[in-house]
């Protein structure tokens, strides 16, 4: 091996080793800089759990909360609307094993506590907001609606569930928040360790 | 380079073949005097910093909000609830600070080497272009934080241009878009701030380095290496190419600044009230001006120059003059200079005393600058002839006058200075 | 020329270190060195509960989150049952229950806001500040104080100092110099004694330094590591370009 040749090697392992370094210290630089757009304090705190009271919800109505910005519903479902939910041959998921819920709302009636529904009110295809739709009104949604959520923007309906109905554009059904049972009377949405 | 690469490479070299030739003009066959010494990291590592101002800058405006209300409260919500915004944030306010160290002992590279001289007259003048670019950009971004120093320093600089004779007030008024201070100027001041003066400062970073590789670098020993080619390979004899001899050694100037970038920034971000004021943490309020105002360090030569003029006819504009002739005549820096020799290697006692005097006062200006007029106390006597009684204000005054005694005084000083031989090679 | 040139960047960086205080009191009292150590958790939630006791009520944080906290070593459910009002929730900021306005009727100013204060004041003023509380007739709130005359914050934590006086003697040196020299004496004792006093106004000017930059002490810790990243790349790119150079003479 010649001198020139000798040089070359140590350029080149020095070339290597400085980059390596180099190159990991400019990685942990960004580090910061990345970082900054994660959510901040302040919208972590904004979008904190929230408490609802539910001691004074009659049966059928919905209370609408804000939660991280999205409108999360909590409606006390009456025999009937729970009744309703048997129907599961028109749902694209009625199982819901591809759609989004905690682990404890993976059943038939999608919630806690099957009298109290909580649901993100936030249509799965485009990011609409649902209207309920009581079972009243079939006039405007076909013979066999029997109560539930309809959106607007592209038509797609749902059951006191959340589930989607067939053929409609939402491709999953309704996500479930995490929530959880303060009390009797008090849900908290947005975090489910507590009080379980 | 493996044979995939390479096919890339040609690819693009077909379609752009500027590339390859601005690489090879700007740093593969950029021939650099060899003899460059400690002094010649800063100009590349001005450079650094303003990559850093940058890119700090570009996150900072991701959470910042230029409104009076809001402006100081984002400056903390950055400190505290961004993740990593500290960083950012101290790493913006450090890196103003670095910039002008750097900038300053940049120019005083120029100055001892005589890097302004013939034919070098254009790129100290874009050189000076960008020192005013930053210190405008120093002087806008500082009332973001909208703190007490931000908010009177502010209104002081600006009330400057309101002694001008005649238009002064109108255009102070129009600055600010209000008589005060206020949420008008903090709009504007970052709008300037964060896009018009960046822009220009880009724009004039281009040009310099241009112009320098149009003529070539300048060296500790003031000779042109470009009158030494070798006749076989048409290239200076003294010059080495830029990458990768120069490239190489900046890295290892970089890191070394960046170590003592990240000790201030780590472990002293306010630099004991110089990079960070004190008073900048108490929210801008109009109602009421803090006992002790003074520029952040890097605008104290001039603040002092400003403060020992005496008024005149009831007006402040000839400290105003003053302080902006302070800054201009550096611009007039290569004709002043009539000197044989350019490096001060070569110059005579007479050159070097001068110069070596200028040093000591702009220091001495710098520090008189960051405290009150009392601070050496006043004289013993009733010093009836003079309109002051403070010493710090009296040394201010002589420190002025040097100052500008060195500028004014140097066609004379250079031109009969005794220089010795110039060498005809580089010396190490 | 080098070393010359490095010995000059050290001097501001020895100015840092405390050679020169560059924050002075104004009226001239002599500021005592606050003892306050970052570390120490036990002080800073110590200063903690008196800050949320004797000074929150007037005074806000309001870019200090509650949760934070948890950095002192506290749990989220210690903050909420001892430093917060139920109402609250954790992830709030320390804001205060009196109005901007109410303050200024009560106080003629508003009572600033903590979050940066000992940023723009210094630990060792805000230290002597809350040490020398003095009973003044002349004044409306009947306090004033020997760092901050005529302030308008009556003395908060009087319970705790109890009231004092102090007299101001023009004392002359044999040397000729004239020199106040400043004399307290205990009016009535308050709840705790001068030690126990002067340990409790530690830890609430330690919670204060804290507040005023919660990263203050990881920003050190990271310090460190990247300082020792760039020693290593300093290495390797010396001796990068020590193999480059060596062919030019």
């Amino acid at each position: 091996m010649s001198d020139s040749e000798k040089i070359d090697n140590t350029r080149r392992n020095l070339i290597v080793a400085t980059s390596v370094v180099g190159g990991a210290a400019s990685a942990g630089a960004a580090i910061p800089f990345v970082a900054s757009w994660w959510p901040s304090e302040r919208v972590k705190a904004a979008g904190a759990p929230v408490e609802v009271d539910i001691a004074r919800l009659e049966p059928g109505e919905m209370k609408v909360i804000e939660w991280r910005g999205k409108p999360v519903w909590v409606v006390r479902r009456t025999k009937e609307m729970l009744d309703s939910l048997k129907a599961v041959a028109r749902l694209t998921d009625p199982g819901s094993k591809d759609s989004e819920q905690p682990e404890y709302a993976k059943n038939d009636h999608r919630a806690r506590k099957a009298e109290f529904m909580v649901m993100e009110g936030v249509c799965t295809h485009l990011g609409c907001s649902p209207q309920l739709k009581g079972a009243e009104a079939k006039a405007e949604m076909g013979g066999d609606w029997s109560g539930g959520f309809y959106c607007a923007c592209h038509g797609s309906k749902f059951d006191y569930a959340g589930r989607v109905f067939k053929g409609a554009p939402a491709p999953l059904n309704l996500p479930v928040p995490p929530h959880a049972y303060l009390s009797e009377t008090t849900i908290l949405i947005g975090e489910d360790k507590k009080g379980a | 380079m493996s044979g995939r690469l390479m096919a890339l490479w040609d690819w693009i070299d077909a379609r752009m073949p500027s590339l390859a030739q601005e690489y090879r003009k700007h740093l593969a066959e950029y021939y650099a005097p060899k003899n460059f010494n400690f002094w010649y990291y800063f100009g590349s590592l001005a450079m650094l910093v303003l990559a850093i101002q940058i890119v700090t800058g570009i996150f900072l405006t991701m959470h910042y909000k230029p409104d009076a209300n809001l402006a100081f409260g984002s400056v903390e919500y950055i400190m505290r609830d961004v993740p990593g915004g500290w960083i950012i944030r101290y790493i913006h306010s450090t890196g103003a600070s670095a910039f002008f160290l750097v900038v300053y002992l940049h120019m005083f590279r120029g100055l001892i080497y005589g890097s302004y001289r013939q034919p070098r007259e254009l790129i100290w003048i874009f050189g000076m272009l960008i020192y005013l670019c930053l210190m405008g950009e120093a002087f806008m971004g500082y009332l973001l934080p909208w703190g007490q120093m931000s908010y009177w320093g502010a209104q002081v600089i600006v009330n400057l241009f309101g002694t001008i004779p005649f238009i002064g007030p109108d255009l102070a008024l129009w600055i600010r878009g209000d008589y005060v201070v206020s949420d008008a100027t903090l709009n504007r001041f970052f709008a300037m701030h964060v896009i018009a003066l960046p822009l220009a400062l880009l724009g004039l970073v281009v040009v310099h380095l241009l112009a320098l590789h149009d003529v070539g670098s300048n060296n500790p020993d003031g000779i042109e290496i470009k009158k030494n080619k070798d006749p076989k390979t048409g290239h200076p004899v003294d010059g080495i190419p830029f990458h990768p001899y120069y490239t190489v050694k900046d890295i290892v100037g970089a890191v070394v600044f960046l170590a003592v970038f990240c000790s201030v920034l780590f472990f002293a971000p306010e630099l004991g009230g110089y990079f960070l004021e004190y008073n900048n943490f108490i929210p801008a309020d109009p109602l009421k001006t803090p006992t002790h105002i003074a520029p952040l360090w890097y605008f104290t030569p001039f603040y002092t120059i400003l403060r020992a003029v005496p008024p005149l006819f009831n007006s402040q504009f000839p400290g105003v003059l003053a302080m902006g002739l302070s800054t201009m005549i550096l611009f007039f820096l290569p004709w002043l200079d009539r000197g044989t020799v350019k490096s001060i290697r070569y110059r005579g006692t007479l050159y070097k005393s001068w110069l070596a005097a200028f040093v000591i006062v702009f220091l001495l200006l710098g520090y008189l600058g960051t405290e009150p007029t009392t601070v050496w106390g006043q004289f013993g006597f009733d010093a009836f002839f003079l309109d002051t009684r403070e010493i710090a204000t009296w040394a201010g005054r002589v420190c002025t006058v040097i100052y500008f005694l060195f500028f004014f005084l140097m066609p004379w000083y250079t031109a009969r200075d005794a220089a010795r031989p110039v060498p005809e090679r580089v010396t190490p | 020329m080098k070393i010359l040139f490095l010995a000059l960047l050290f001097v501001p960086a020895l100015a840092t270190v405390g050679v020169l205080p560059a924050v002075a009191s104004e009226a001239g009292y002599r500021l005592d060195r606050s003892p306050h150590d970052p570390n120490d958790l036990v002080s800073l939630q110590s200063g903690a509960r008196v800050f949320v006791n004797y000074c929150l009520n007037c005074h806000g944080a309001q870019f200090m989150r509650f949760n934070r906290l948890v950095e002192i070593g506290l749990s989220e459910s210690q903050i909420r049952d001892n430093l917060m009002f139920p109402v609250e929730k954790v992830g709030e900021t320390m804001k205060v229950a009196l109005g901007t306005k109410d303050g200024k009727e009560w106080f003629g100013v508003p009572p600033p806001d903590l979050s940066v204060i000992a940023r723009s004041r210094g630990a060792d003023w805000l230290y002597t500040y809350l040490r020398t509380f003095y009973r003044d007739p002349k004044t409306v709130s009947g306090w004033n104080n020997a760092v901050f005359a005529n302030a308008a914050m009556p003395h908060a934590l009087w319970t705790l100092q109890g009231e004092r006086a102090l007299e101001v003697l023009q004392v002359k040196s044999p040397a000729g110099h004239v020199a106040a020299e400043y004399r307290w004496s205990q009016v009535s004792p308050g709840a705790l004694n001068a030690v126990q006093y002067d340990a409790a106004v530690r830890d609430l000017v330690n919670f204060l330094v804290y507040v005023g930059e919660p990263a203050g002490q990881s920003r050190k810790r990271i310090g460190v590591v990247v300082l020792f990243v760039l020693g290593v790349l300093f290495v390797f790119a010396y001796a990068l370009k020590k193999a480059y150079w060596k062919d030019i003479h």
